[in-house]
């Protein structure tokens, strides 16, 4: 059936099940139950203490069918998962759901288990590089389960995923559980989805390269949600767990955008004393925050809180005083990694505080502006961070749909047309986040708000701003680009496209 | 027209060519010269005749950069570029026996082809010695000239000088080109400045062009723009002060008053003029209604 998107998705998919199709944006608004779960429970004089990877499997209810779950933090340097599933597929086990809050290159290795049936389901906010080509080419048994990053931690919190065993990548343990992200050679700052793994898994281990003595001086998840502790030689690749420094965009295109969005801000009526804001860490999200903080120095102007992924900029933003504090679920470089370190304001918190639509209030809700990516918009604002335009899964929401949905000014950052590609579609490939939560679109050559923001259009249009309608910005790209021709796709679905509260926004099918 | 900036975009670059307005420069100069290797210089007209076939440049004044007479290519550059109707051509290493041969080739293509005589415009590229010197006639062989355009890199290695960050070599050719500017009421546009990652170094480079009497610069990177139009642009003060002296020369003429003053100093014509000058700028470039 087609769903109130437009979107054609099954009532019952094969290898997913029954389908509760999105219903609007604010429809899972009730009360909710958590699941219960389960713990052993550790007596004086009991170790959790191993020296290898083996003992504790051996201790472990490993089984066929298991869901175990991993986190992204360690991003593209990061050896656990790798390390784990290619024992569990040593010792013959098969159909395991990996339920892993992110997917990079760096877990290719997974293509051959995934083709040899050891793995046969994966959950994840995010899927890039060979396993993403793999469930593409329809190789994964069932489809992937591609959710948001708030999404994630209402999936376990609420059971519709009880995860069996969580692994945890830990920079810095102790002997007994207690688990940072700050210190060690694997560093990676803030811990918010592994955060979330260990509270709602029924065994969980911390894998760790950097041991310390009992009791470790700083805990970002505590001995109480920890039942085994490993040490292995190394948990991940420094050079891919951080970039170093990441950068502001040198394309003049890209800061053509990021100019334009900030005046937008500036603009918008959300720019004051007590603003909160996120950006991501991509250069024109980079060129945002350098651009508003000159502006906030300007005017003045002292935000509340920044959140999500924090960079260095925003770092730099906190220190000068621009932002009382910032909220934290995942560093992205190593001036982020330090300040989480030593800055009191610069506060942790778990997925599911950052993003969870099931909760008694996520920090997504008391945002007051952010700046999103896309990589193909349609007229109806709806976006799409899924696929490419070919049908390839490449990426995914992340907090994607749980930012736009709980900002009170959801910006939406693209280039319009790229080469021969324009941003602007009839209908997006994949539907990753509803346009009903999209406010704004951003582009090089024009800005489009979406009509039900009325009061957004009046306040700007007296600005030198160029707002047009988003049939306006598709035109001028598809005189430019041309019309594509629409990409054919097969019946099977390769991946269901979640919406934070676990109804489905759109399937993924795989391509002709 | 207003021209505070010319942007160089390179001729055989597709993306370029397709985002040329983008950046909102006044002008865009489309180059076939220095941008464009020898063995590129076909693939470049072609690509530059599907632009400005298929693409829509707005109210940016397009121009297109030919190779300099003294090349096997600048007759065929002419002859497949003014046929596609550019606002202007900018002419290389100008002097006056070169600007007087693009004039009658200008002049034959539009009578082949059925435009406007004098619709396709001229910028004058000085980047010579003797370009330096002659500047005066080079402006005066065609009445299609609508600006000098500095080029400093090619001038300081005519001069075998280096190249400085104060520019102070090119002190005498700048002030040159000016004053032929001004007295033949034509723009005078500046030399680029090559860092493109010197901001600061750009913005004093510009506000002293603009003491010297340069009306507009040239640009090797988009991400100079909005420095040159920050120079270029009327300050809201001087908006104010255009204002008032509009205001003041309405009451005036109620009044009969020939003459008039305005905070203790007279206002006369060329006072008046700058005054009109800030305020159109100021509409134009969308400052005020």
């Amino acid at each position: 059936m087609k769903n109130i998107l437009g979107r054609e998705v099954p009532d019952n998919i094969k290898g997913y099940g029954e389908v509760k199709h999105y219903d609007g944006y604010l429809a899972s608004k009730g009360t909710k139950t958590k699941r219960s779960i389960k713990l052993t429970n550790v007596l004086p004089g009991d170790e959790k203490l191993h020296d290898n990877l083996d003992t504790v499997l051996d201790k472990l209810p490993l089984k066929d069918g298991m869901v175990v779950s991993f986190h992204h933090h360690l991003r593209n340097g990061d050896f656990v998962l790798n390390m784990v599933m290619e024992k569990i597929a040593a010792r013959g086990y098969k159909d395991i759901t990996i339920a892993a809050s992110s997917i990079f290159p760096c877990h290719g290795e997974l293509v051959e288990l995934i083709e040899k049936k050891v793995v046969t389901s994966i959950y994840a906010a995010y899927i890039s590089g060979p396993v993403a080509e793999a469930i593409s080419a329809g190789k994964l048994e069932n489809p992937a389960v591609m959710h948001t990053h708030g999404g994630r931690a209402r999936i376990m919190e609420s059971g519709d995923l009880s995860i069996d065993i969580a692994f945890i990548a830990a920079p810095t343990s102790d002997d007994y559980g207690n688990i940072n992200g700050v210190d060690g050679k694997s560093a990676c700052g803030a811990l918010g989805y592994a955060y979330t793994d260990a509270e709602t898994a029924d065994i969980t281990v911390a894998i760790t390269d950097n041991l310390v003595e009992y009791p470790n001086t700083t805990i970002d998840i505590p001995q109480t949600l920890i039942d085994y502790v490993v040490v292995v030689d190394a948990i991940g690749d420094p050079n891919g767990i951080v970039s170093g420094t990441t950068q502001i965009t040198k394309n003049p295109i890209g800061l053509k955008i990021a100019n334009m969005t900030t005046e937008l801000i500036k603009n918008s009526g959300y720019f004051k004393d007590g603003m909160s804001f996120q950006t991501g860490a991509g250069g024109v999200s980079l060129a945002v925050a350098a651009d508003m903080k000159a502006e906030m120095i300007e005017n003045n102007i002292k935000g509340s809180f920044a959140s999500g992924g924090i960079t260095g900029y925003i770092v730099d933003m906190y220190k000068e005083g621009l932002f009382k504090s910032l909220f934290d679920v995942q560093c992205f470089d190593l001036a982020a990694i330090k300040s989480a370190k030593e800055n009191p304001g610069h506060m942790t918190m778990s997925a599911s505080m950052y993003a969870n639509a099931d909760n008694k209030g996520s920090v997504v809700n008391k945002l007051d502006v952010v700046i999103l990516g896309a990589t193909e918009i349609d007229t109806d604002f709806n976006v799409n961070v899924t696929t490419t335009s070919d049908g390839t899964i490449m990426g995914g929401s992340g907090g994607h749909a749980d930012t736009s949905a709980g900002a009170k000014l959801a910006i939406i950052v693209t280039q319009l047309a790229n080469s021969r590609i324009s941003a602007i579609k009839d209908r997006v490939t994949a539907l990753t986040t509803p346009g009903e939560t999209v406010d704004v679109i951003v582009t090089e050559r024009g800005i489009a708000i979406n009509p039900k923001r009325t009061e957004l259009i009046e306040r700007l249009k007296e600005t030198n701003l160029p707002i047009m309608t988003i049939d306006e910005l598709k035109n001028i790209a598809e005189n430019m680009t041309g019309k594509p021709k629409e990409v054919e796709f097969t019946d099977e679905i390769v991946a269901v496209i979640e919406y934070r509260d676990g109804t489905v926004l759109d399937v993924v099918r795989k391509a002709k | 027209m207003l021209r505070r900036s010319m942007l160089f975009m390179p001729g055989n670059n597709p993306g370029m060519l397709q985002t040329a307005e983008v950046f909102g420069s006044d002008s865009v100069i489309l180059d076939l010269e220095d941008a464009v290797s020898l063995g590129e210089k076909d693939a470049a007209r072609i690509l530059i005749k599907g632009a400005l076939k298929t693409f829509n440049y707005g109210t940016t004044e397009v121009v297109i950069r030919i190779n300099p007479f003294s090349t096997p290519y600048a007759l065929e550059d002419i002859d497949v570029m003014a046929r596609l109707k550019p606002n202007a051509i900018l002419l290389p290493k100008a002097t006056p026996e070169d600007m007087k041969l693009l004039d009658e080739m200008l002049t034959k293509i539009e009578k082949e082809e059925g435009f406007e005589e004098g619709s396709i415009r001229i910028h004058a590229l000085v980047e010579t010695t003797y370009g330096v010197e002659t500047v005066y006639e080079t402006i005066q062989m065609s009445n299609r000239v609508d600006s000098v355009c500095l080029g400093g890199e090619d001038l300081a290695a005519d001069l075998g000088v280096a190249r400085t960050k104060d520019s102070e070599e090119l002190f005498y050719a700048r002030t040159k080109v000016v004053n032929a500017c001004k007295a033949l009421k034509i723009d005078a546009i500046d030399t680029p400045f090559t860092d493109t990652n010197d901001e600061a170094g750009l913005l004093a480079d510009t506000i002293h062009a603009k003491k010297l009497g340069f009306t507009g610069k040239l640009s090797i990177n988009p991400r100079q723009i909005n420095t040159i139009h920050k120079v270029y642009s009327p300050t809201a003060d001087e908006i104010s002060w255009a204002n008032r002296v509009m205001y003041a020369k309405d009451e005036a003429e109620k009044e009969g008053l020939g003459v008039f003053s305005l905070d203790g100093k007279m206002i006369d014509a060329p006072i008046i003029s700058r005054a009109m000058n800030t305020l159109n700028t100021a509409r134009v470039i969308g400052l005020i209604k």
